[in-house]
C-alpha cells in the first residue's frame, strides 16, 4: 500500500529531465522559428549533396535515374589514380598553391609593416583605399586586364621593349613555363592590400612603449620592425599560415579557367578545372566525383591537422 | 625633460629619413600598379575602337568618344544582362543579409537550446563540400536550372558572415536585451527592432561581401543557366567576349572583325574596346560603393579574422 504512493509521488515531483527539456524547448519556439528553417536550407544544400558522393562508385550515366545506375566499386578512383593527367593536375595544384602561399604572406606581411611606418594618415588611409580596389572585381574583370596588360601591345612588352631588355613582344600567356608565375603575381595584385587587414589589425595590439624605448636605445626603423613588430604579429602568422597549410588543394579556380588556354594548359590545369573538365565536358560524372571527393578528403584531414597542430602551439584554434 | 627630448630627436638618425623617403616612393608606385590597368581600362573605352588599334593608349584616349558605350548598351543582351546583374545583386543581399543576421541573432541567444547544435551543423559544412558534380546535379533535381532563383537561394546563409554577425552581437550590452524582455518583447520583436538597428556595422560588412559576390559572379551563370540568354549576367557576358578573345593571338584580328569588315561596313567598336567598356562597366559600381564602406570591412575582417 505504501509503496504506489511512493512511486506515484516520486514519479510526478522528479518530472525526466527530457520532458523538461522539451517544456523549455517549446518555450523557444520564435528562436526555433527564426534557426530552423535555414537548418533545413543547410541540409539540402550543404549535406545532401554529399550523398552524392556515392557517384564516385558508380558508373554514372545522366540519361539513367539515380537508382538505376550501375556500381563500380572503387574503378573510378583507380582510374583516377592511373591517370596521367590526375598527378600532372596535382602538381599544377600543389605548386600554384605553394607560391601563392609564399607569395602572398610574403607580400601581405611586408606591405603591412611598411603601412605601419607611414605617419601620415591621410596619405595612408589613401594608400590602403587603393590597395583594396583590386580585390572588390571579378576574376574575370582581372583577367581582363591581366590579358590586356600582358598582350602584345600592352604596357608590360612596350616599357620591355624600350628598356631594351627584348627586341620583340612576348607572348606571356602564350608560354606554359610563365603561368605560375604569372599567376602568382595577378594573385599578389589582387589580394595582397586585403591581406593586410589582419596583419595591421594585430600590429595595433602591441605595447607602443616597446617603441619607445627602442628609439631611445638608439634604434632605427629597421631595427624597430625587426625586433618589435616583427616578433609581435608572429602568433597572427603561425595561425594564419598553418589554416592557408590546410587548403593547400585549394589553388583557386577562376583565375587558373580565366587565365589558362590550350598552349599552357599543362600548367593551368588544377584538380578543380579537372573536376570541370571530366564531368561538365566529358560527362563522367563517376570520375569527377571521385576527384572532387578525393580533394575534399584530403582537404579536411589537412584542416583538421592544421588545426591541432595550431592548439598544440598554444594557439586558440577556430572557433 | 628637455635633455631626453633633445637627445630623442638627435636619435631620429638620417636612415630614419631614408627610410621614410623610401617607403613613401614605394606606396606612391603601389598606387600606380594597383591603379594604372583601370585607368588604363577607362582610357581605351573612351578611346575611337579603331584608333585604339593603333596603340599606344595608356592613361587618357586620344580620341574621345562615346560610341562604345552606345553600342553596348545597345546591344539588348548586355543591357539585359547588366539589368540581371542588378537584380541579383539587390534582391541576393537583401534576402541573404535578413535571414543571415537573423540565423546569427537565434545562435547569439546563450539560454536557445539548439543554439550550439546549430552553430556546429554550420561550421562543419566550412570543411566539406559536396563538390561540383553532386551540386549540379542537386539543383538539376530541383528544378532550379536556367531560373533566377539559382542565384540567390542556394547562397543565402554564409557561415563566415554568420559569425560575423554573431560576433557582433554577441558584443552587444546585455542589458539591451534584457530589458526589451521585460518590457515583454518576443525574440523577433527584440530582433527587428532593437538588435539590427545596432548591428549596422556587421550588416554593412555582410552586405558589401554578398553585395560584391553577386555582382561578380559568372560561374553559376556558366554552370546552370547558360542556355538561357535572358538570366545571363554582366560578368557571364564580360567572360564570353574574353574567352573568344584568347583564342587570338592579336587584338583586333578576330574572325568576327574581319567579317564584319567584309561586310563593307566601318567598324565602329573592336573586340578590344568592347572588352575595356564592359570592363569599366563591371567594376565602377564596386569601385564608387566600397571605399565607403572601408571603416565597417575593416572591422568585420578583424572581428571575424582574429576570431580564426
Amino acid at each position: 500500500m505504501e509503496k504506489p504512493a511512493i512511486h506515484h509521488a516520486a514519479s510526478v515531483a522528479a518530472p525526466s529531465r527530457l520532458l523538461i527539456y522539451f517544456k523549455k524547448l517549446s518555450k523557444q519556439k520564435m528562436l526555433m522559428l527564426m534557426s530552423l528553417p535555414f537548418l533545413a536550407w543547410l541540409f539540402l544544400f550543404k549535406y545532401v549533396p554529399l550523398w552524392g558522393w556515392t557517384i564516385a562508385f558508380q558508373k554514372f550515366r545522366p540519361a539513367k535515374k539515380l537508382f538505376d545506375q550501375a556500381w563500380v566499386g572503387l574503378d573510378n578512383f583507380r582510374t583516377l589514380f592511373q591517370e596521367e593527367a590526375f598527378y600532372l593536375v596535382l602538381r599544377n595544384t600543389l605548386v600554384m598553391s605553394t607560391i601563392n602561399l609564399v607569395l602572398g604572406f610574403g607580400t601581405a606581411i611586408v606591405l603591412a609593416l611598411l603601412l605601419n611606418e607611414l605617419r601620415h594618415i591621410v596619405f595612408k588611409r589613401t594608400v590602403q583605399t587603393i590597395s583594396y580596389l583590386p580585390h572588390f572585381i571579378s576574376w574575370v574583370v582581372a583577367a581582363n586586364i591581366v590579358q590586356t596588360t600582358l598582350a602584345p601591345e600592352g604596357i608590360v612588352n612596350v616599357l620591355l621593349l624600350k628598356l631594351h631588355l627584348i627586341d620583340q613582344p612576348v607572348l606571356w600567356l602564350g608560354r606554359g613555363e610563365y603561368f605560375w608565375g604569372i599567376l602568382g603575381m595577378t594573385e599578389v595584385w589582387k589580394n595582397v592590400g586585403w591581406n593586410t587587414i589582419i596583419y595591421l589589425a594585430a600590429i595595433t595590439t602591441i605595447d607602443p612603449s616597446q617603441y619607445e624605448a627602442a628609439q631611445i636605445d638608439g634604434a632605427s626603423r629597421l631595427q624597430r620592425i625587426w625586433h618589435i613588430t616583427l616578433p609581435g604579429i608572429k602568433p597572427v602568422i603561425v595561425i594564419l599560415l598553418i589554416m592557408n597549410l590546410g587548403h593547400i588543394l585549394e589553388s583557386g579556380f577562376e583565375p587558373q579557367y580565366l587565365l589558362g588556354n590550350s598552349m599552357t594548359v599543362d600548367y593551368s590545369e588544377n584538380l578543380d578545372i579537372f573536376v570541370l573538365k571530366y564531368g561538365m565536358q566529358m560527362n563522367n560524372y563517376g570520375l569527377a566525383t571521385a576527384a572532387g571527393m578525393f580533394k575534399t578528403v584530403v582537404s579536411f584531414i589537412f584542416l583538421i591537422a592544421a588545426n591541432h597542430i595550431a592548439k598544440r602551439l598554444g594557439q586558440s584554434r577556430l572557433y | 625633460m628637455s635633455q631626453a627630448k633633445r637627445s630623442r630627436k638627435l636619435h631620429a638618425p638620417v636612415s630614419d629619413a631614408v627610410f621614410d623617403a623610401c617607403n613613401i616612393l614605394f606606396m606612391l608606385l603601389l598606387i600606380v600598379v594597383t591603379l594604372y590597368p583601370f585607368v588604363n581600362m577607362f582610357a581605351l573605352s573612351f578611346n575611337d575602337a579603331n584608333d585604339s588599334i593603333r596603340g599606344s593608349i595608356y592613361i587618357w584616349p586620344r580620341e574621345w568618344t562615346w560610341r562604345n558605350y552606345e553600342y553596348i548598351f545597345n546591344e539588348a543582351y548586355i543591357f539585359f544582362a547588366t539589368f540581371i546583374s542588378a537584380a541579383r545583386t539587390i534582391v541576393g543581399t537583401i534576402i541573404s543579409v535578413f535571414c543571415t543576421a537573423m540565423l546569427a541573432y537565434a545562435i547569439s541567444r546563450p539560454d536557445y537550446l539548439l543554439r550550439k547544435f546549430v552553430t556546429i551543423a554550420f561550421i562543419f559544412t566550412m570543411y566539406f563540400s559536396g563538390g561540383l558534380i553532386p551540386n549540379y546535379l542537386l539543383i538539376k533535381e530541383l528544378g532550379m536550372l536556367n531560373s533566377f532563383w539559382v542565384y540567390i537561394i542556394p547562397g543565402i546563409i554564409g557561415v563566415f558572415n554568420m559569425i560575423v554577425i554573431r560576433s557582433f552581437i554577441e558584443g552587444l550590452p546585455d542589458g539591451i536585451m534584457e530589458s526589451a524582455r521585460i518590457d515583454g518583447a518576443g525574440e523577433f520583436t527584440t530582433f527587428m527592432r532593437i538588435v539590427l538597428p545596432l548591428t549596422v556595422p556587421a550588416l554593412a560588412t555582410v552586405s558589401l561581401f554578398v553585395a560584391v559576390y553577386q555582382w561578380n559572379s559568372w560561374f553559376d551563370v556558366f554552370l546552370y543557366n547558360s542556355s538561357k540568354i535572358e538570366l545571363s549576367t554582366l560578368q557571364y557576358e564580360l567572360m564570353k567576349v574574353l574567352s573568344t578573345s584568347t583564342t587570338t593571338t592579336s587584338s583586333g584580328g578576330t574572325a568576327a572583325d574581319a567579317f564584319a569588315n567584309a561586310q563593307g561596313n566601318v567598324t565602329m567598336v573592336t573586340p578590344t574596346s568592347i572588352r575595356a567598356t564592359m570592363t569599366i562597366i563591371a567594376s565602377l559600381p564596386i569601385i564608387v560603393v566600397y571605399p565607403f564602406l572601408q571603416k565597417y570591412f575593416v572591422q568585420g575582417m578583424t572581428l571575424g579574422g582574429v576570431k580564426g
